[in-house]
């Protein structure tokens, strides 16, 4: 007894287990986040009848969580700021995130890919084109009249990595820089929980489809996650076009699209 | 054993990041151009080409499963560690363009899908043409 008073509180006792915690902290991610997939399962199955996919929930309640983790912490990474949690910004980030991407291509007949090859070129190039266009008609409506500024706020709507290189780049202001990552944030949160939802209207059932939609959308985590709650099948082709999409923008964004834009303004 | 698989998949990752990475330099970009689609597709070309060769057993094939069926927790992780406080603090200028965008390149799909089967005709006799 007098062995177990002494060591339980050291074993409980806030600091020790929650230095365990953070020691280990790629391990209570995989917990946690089986945790939330666990919940949401069960919320789709009785709350929505099965109507909604587990999936789309469980990325609804990490953003959530992530939204949480921003304002608690104040730092850029939501939920992964807090340092017990660090290892969901692991588990979570680009490296195992390409990793899984990549695998979920495994299986797939190549001629699927090159049947529509095309198809995604076009939706690329279409997609990388319109979003340029929106984010910087969207920026001359709010005030903005020089083309530096224009193109960066274009840049941002196509993903928020496009923004801050394209606006880096152009050499605008940071407040600018950060709208274009502000835009292209709330593109890719958009497409992730939006995209089950109107999957049906747009026709994404797929593989054809699912690759021009992520050559439209562009954005990896947001094709990534949208495709992921529709329909797992979809997500090489759609995750296969998005990762060009990246790329091409900060290659056309800075050189072309600036060109035009400078000429029109 | 496992492990092959696990590296069979970790191999075309990185062969795709560097020939991604050059591609950027070479075009002049800073960025990763395509590199995990190039990831892809060396990953489709070598796990049919070892099935082919009947080199392709069980243990091996769940190595590379293993990652894609643990995906969708990956993106649930990637989803928590979004900076969403930073998305909504944008302001009106970030959510129009967000919105605006998205449902734009939404009713995109459908027109191009529709397009993708009339230029597809061409695509189809070309590849029918090959086989």
């Amino acid at each position: 007894m007098i062995v177990l008073s002494n060591w339980l509180p050291t074993l409980l006792g806030k600091h020790s287990l929650v230095v365990l915690l953070e020691k280990n902290s790629l391990i209570t991610a995989l917990f946690l986040v089986g945790a939330i997939l666990l919940v949401s399962s069960l919320m789709s199955r009785k709350l929505t009848g099965g109507r909604i996919h587990p999936s789309a929930i469980a990325i609804f309640i990490g953003l959530a969580l992530a939204y949480v983790g921003g304002i608690t912490t104040g730092g850029a990474h939501g939920l992964a700021d807090v340092s017990l949690l660090a290892g969901i910004g692991v588990l979570g980030g680009s490296m195992f995130r390409d990793l899984a991407i990549v695998a979920t291509a495994f299986g797939v007949r190549l001629q699927e890919f090159t049947a529509t090859g095309f198809s995604g070129i076009i939706s690329l190039v279409l997609g990388i084109f319109v979003s340029f266009l929106i984010g910087g008609l969207v920026a001359y409506g709010f005030g903005y009249r020089d083309a530096e500024s224009i193109t960066t706020i274009g840049a941002g709507a196509a993903t928020y990595i496009v923004g801050p290189v394209t606006g880096s780049a152009l050499d605008v202001s940071s407040e600018v820089i950060a709208l274009s990552v502000a835009a292209g944030l709330v593109k890719s949160i958009l497409v992730m929980t939006l995209t089950p939802f109107v999957a049906k209207w747009i026709g994404l059932d797929n593989p054809r489809s699912a690759l021009i939609f992520g050559g439209l959308m562009g954005t990896t985590s947001g094709v990534a996650a949208g495709l992921a709650a529709t329909d797992a099948k979809l997500v090489p082709y759609g995750a296969m076009t998005a990762t060009f999409y990246t790329g091409l923008g900060c290659l056309l964004g800075p050189s072309l699209i600036y060109m035009i834009v400078q000429s029109i303004v | 054993m496992v492990i092959y698989g696990t590296a069979l998949l970790a191999f075309c990752m990185l062969v795709g990041l560097v020939a991604g990475q050059l591609l950027g330099m070479l075009l002049g970009v800073g960025k990763n151009v395509g590199g995990v689609g190039i990831a892809m597709l060396l990953l489709i070309v070598l796990s049919d080409w070892l099935r082919r060769r009947d080199r392709l057993p069980t243990p091996t094939q769940q190595g590379v499963l293993f990652w894609s069926s643990i995906y969708i927790p990956i993106v649930v992780a990637m989803a928590a560690s979004q900076n969403v406080v930073k998305a909504a603090s944008g302001g009106w200028l970030a959510l129009v363009a967000g919105v605006t965008t998205v449902l734009a390149c939404l009713a995109l799909v459908p027109v191009l899908s529709r397009l993708g089967t009339g230029g597809k005709d061409n695509s189809e006799s070309q590849s029918g043409a090959k086989e």
